[in-house]
């Protein structure tokens, strides 16, 4: 079997970018959980960039580094295990490979350069008030004239909409159709008049999600990707690409580290927390569960290299991998006991500076509750086992 | 020691005066408590009070958490309010409002070891540092543990005297806490023994803490019931969808063995310690178990509306969550409880 082991070479020219490209500074604000600001994540896009490795699902046509999957692999757990900034997936890992498949010359001759240097910052135009896990319920219409189409309705749960000035919406053109199969894949320009943005804030006070409103927000006919009312197969491409780092391996095997780092010097009575047995089988437990889904994601893995596509095991990836984060999150704030009642906002830069940390754990209750969000977005756990279970019971 | 499945036709009474009171706004809640005799409520008449049972602690309680409210009627009433009767004052001034206390133990690296004190008092003086000091804002005085030598006492300090900085912060739950720094604070020790009076009070907000929580999960459950009905996806209520209707069952459980479980820890308040402490910890072991399950699912039940801050519900899950950091978490009662029960077999008897 291969292990990632076997791709040392890689391994090692990835770390020694990061040492070299990742400042501290910055790997500490992600590691205290602190919200980033846009221009951190533009600096990390840029690096990413000038290396050549922004874009690894890319083909090397498009400019990307046409990684296999075990190679994305090691470049995600080693980015998560340093602490770098997630790089922001809309446009590089959804939008592209959409574009790439299904767009036209000229789409992608004008919109994939922009994605890669940043002069692009895209977000996700999907769900509805009304439409949620039943995504094809969406009511937003877009109405052909002439030239231009003309968007009405609302889309909500927009990350970083507030950052964005371009959003790929899902839009109803045929009212009379059925429920998939009157929707198109529409690229609109948020600065266009009519476009609002009104923000959300989370349980934690962040702001990371927004409302998007279109009130006859004119968009050019150029703008539609591949075919009109074609846009749901387009959308469910995208979400297969969605998923490819769903396991988040990496980002489980940091998190459990720091909780490990937390408890060991936080002291339960007489002994280090780590050293109590109740929390010790608590942690355990976690790592034994991280240990086989590592094991489950490289198998999958090794499958699609071998060509075959990831199929329903990404819903099971998806599940398990969103359990162990929460999980790890709900070990941090156990560790650091009554400090995990003053109030630790992510949402203002530094503005836990003033706040008790004495055991440097960083904003680790505001992430265990911002992190109820992963078992519901993305395709909530529920819609993940309905999908699994439809797809190996109704044959 | 046989746990009230009713309530008494007083506690009704104050059940429901105390619902009415917290649906109606108010410029001053501490005033309002202390004129409503809502304070006085958590204490006996030997202390001044007119209640003070712990099912009466339950009842007041209960009503706090499913409002919601941060008023910190258990670190600046009852907890003061318990050490200090302890120590013979008179709880008078406590209990008509006109003073403000608050109680400085917890510090940050005892996690929740109650014996965790390392600050000292030395020729006169207090020095050391406090965490999380809820409604230290509002305090005209403080009560201080600090270790004598081998010994813990109890010490009551001005809230503005020299040598106290405060670093104040907001509580991820709501309300107010700080952390202070004690520098050479002048203080006498209070009468009695102190790590009676502070397990004794420990156990008497372990019940206030745990039937806030109980009230603060019935709400969530009933806004989850709620939503399940009303909110449609595929052209029907979640409701009808097995998957989901099943989890609010398990909910539902979760709280009814919560309310069995404070239905025991507070008939149990005034037993001997070691059962009162027993009993104590079976109640906040299984409240952070079902306090877990329950405001998380009730979050992943409302998918995305349920992460936001204007919806209601998130804050009712703090507040449940964060029920779990103080006076000890599920695994410190575990141990606790494990301790008491393997010295005898008697674990099982109610």
């Amino acid at each position: 079997m291969t292990s990632p082991d076997s791709d040392t070479q890689f391994r090692h020219d990835v770390r020694e970018f990061l040492q070299k490209e990742l400042p501290d500074e910055l790997a500490n604000r992600v590691r205290l959980h602190q919200s980033l600001k846009k221009h951190d994540y533009e600096y990390w896009h840029s690096r990413l960039n000038a290396r050549g490795w922004l874009a690894p699902n890319w083909p090397e046509k498009f400019g990307g580094a046409e990684w296999n999957p075990l190679q994305r692999h090691i470049f995600e757990e080693e980015c998560a295990l340093a602490f770098a900034p997630r790089a922001v997936p809309f446009g590089v890992a959804m939008l592209g490979p959409v574009l790439q498949k299904f767009g036209s010359p000229a789409q992608q001759n004008y919109w994939l350069p922009r994605i890669l240097s940043g002069e692009d910052w895209w977000c996700q135009g999907y769900s509805e008030p009304g439409a949620g896990s039943d995504l094809a319920a969406l009511n937003t219409r877009a109405d052909r004239r002439h030239t231009h189409y003309v968007v009405n309705g609302q889309k909500t749960w927009t990350t970083f909409g507030q950052h964005a000035n371009m959003i790929f919406c899902l839009v109803r053109t045929d009212l009379s159709a059925k429920k998939q199969e009157g929707i198109s894949f529409l690229l609109i320009d948020m600065n266009s008049p009519g476009v609002e943005v009104r923000p959300i804030r989370l349980i934690d006070k962040t702001v990371e999600v927004n409302e998007v409103w279109f009130n006859n927000v004119e968009v050019p006919v150029d703008n539609l990707v591949g075919e009109e009312n074609k846009g749901w197969t387009y959308a469910k491409y995208l979400l297969t690409h969605e998923r490819t780092n769903i396991a988040g391996v990496g980002f489980s095997r940091a998190g459990l580290d720091s909780v490990k780092r937390i408890a060991a010097s936080v002291r339960d009575g007489k002994r280090p927390l780590l050293e109590n047995p109740h929390f010790a089988a608590r942690v355990a437990q976690v790592e034994i569960d991280l240990m086989a889904m590592s094991m489950t994601n490289l198998r999958l893995i090794t499958n699609a290299t071998a060509g075959q596509a990831p199929g329903l095991e990404s819903s099971l990836l998806k599940i398990k991998g969103t359990q162990i984060k929460q999980e790890i999150t709900d070990l941090a704030r156990r560790a650091i006991g009554p400090m995990a009642l003053p109030f630790e906002s992510e949402s203002i830069e530094g503005s836990n500076m003033g706040l008790p940390d004495p055991f440097d754990a960083g904003a680790v209750t505001a992430h265990y509750f911002n992190n109820r969000k992963l078992s519901i977005f993305g395709g909530s756990n529920e819609i993940q086992r309905e999908i699994y279970s439809k797809g190996i019971l109704r044959k | 020691m046989k746990p009230v499945f009713h309530m008494t036709e007083e506690q009704t009474m104050l059940s429901d005066m105390l619902s009415r009171l917290l649906s109606q706004p108010t410029e001053d809640p501490w005033r309002r408590f202390a004129d409503q005799g809502v304070i006085g409520a958590l204490f006996t008449e030997k202390h001044g009070g007119y209640a003070g049972s712990g099912s009466d602690l339950a009842v007041v309680f209960e009503q706090i958490g499913r409002a919601a409210d941060t008023t910190p009627l258990i670190d600046c009433a009852l907890l003061p309010g318990y050490l200090m009767a302890e120590a013979g004052y008179d709880l008078a001034p406590l209990i008509n409002g006109e003073q403000h206390y608050a109680v400085a133990h917890t510090e940050a690296h005892a996690h929740y070891d109650l014996h965790g004190v390392e600050t000292i008092f030395s020729n006169g003086t207090l020095n050391g540092e406090k965490s999380v000091v809820i409604g230290a804002d509002s305090a005209q005085q403080i009560l201080i543990t600090a270790r004598d030598g081998d010994n813990i006492a109890i010490y009551l300090v001005n809230a503005d005297s020299p040598g106290i900085r405060y670093n104040h912060y907001e509580l991820t739950h709501g309300g107010h806490g700080a952390d202070l720094l004690l520098s050479q604070v002048p203080a006498t020790p209070l009468a009695g023994n102190a790590i009676a009076a502070l397990e004794k009070a420990w156990a008497a907000a372990l019940v206030a803490q745990c039937a806030d929580t109980l009230g603060a999960m019935e709400i969530a459950s009933q806004m989850t019931r709620d939503y399940l009905m009303t909110r449609e996806q595929f052209g029907r209520p979640l409701s009808s969808f097995q998957a989901l209707a099943h989890r609010i069952t398990d909910i539902m459980l979760a709280i009814e063995q919560a309310r069995s479980a404070v239905l025991l820890a507070a008939a149990h308040l005034n037993n001997t310690p070691k059962e009162r402490d027993k009993h104590g910890a079976a109640c906040k072991n299984l409240m952070g178990r079902m306090g877990r399950l329950v405001a998380e699912e009730c979050i992943q039940l409302h998918g995305g509306i349920g992460m936001t801050d204007e919806y209601a519900l998130g804050n009712y899950g703090k507040r449940i969550i964060m029920a779990d950091h103080r006076f000890g978490d599920t695994d410190y009662h575990l141990e606790r409880f494990i301790a008491f029960t393997s010295e005898s077999s008697s674990a099982m008897q109610p």
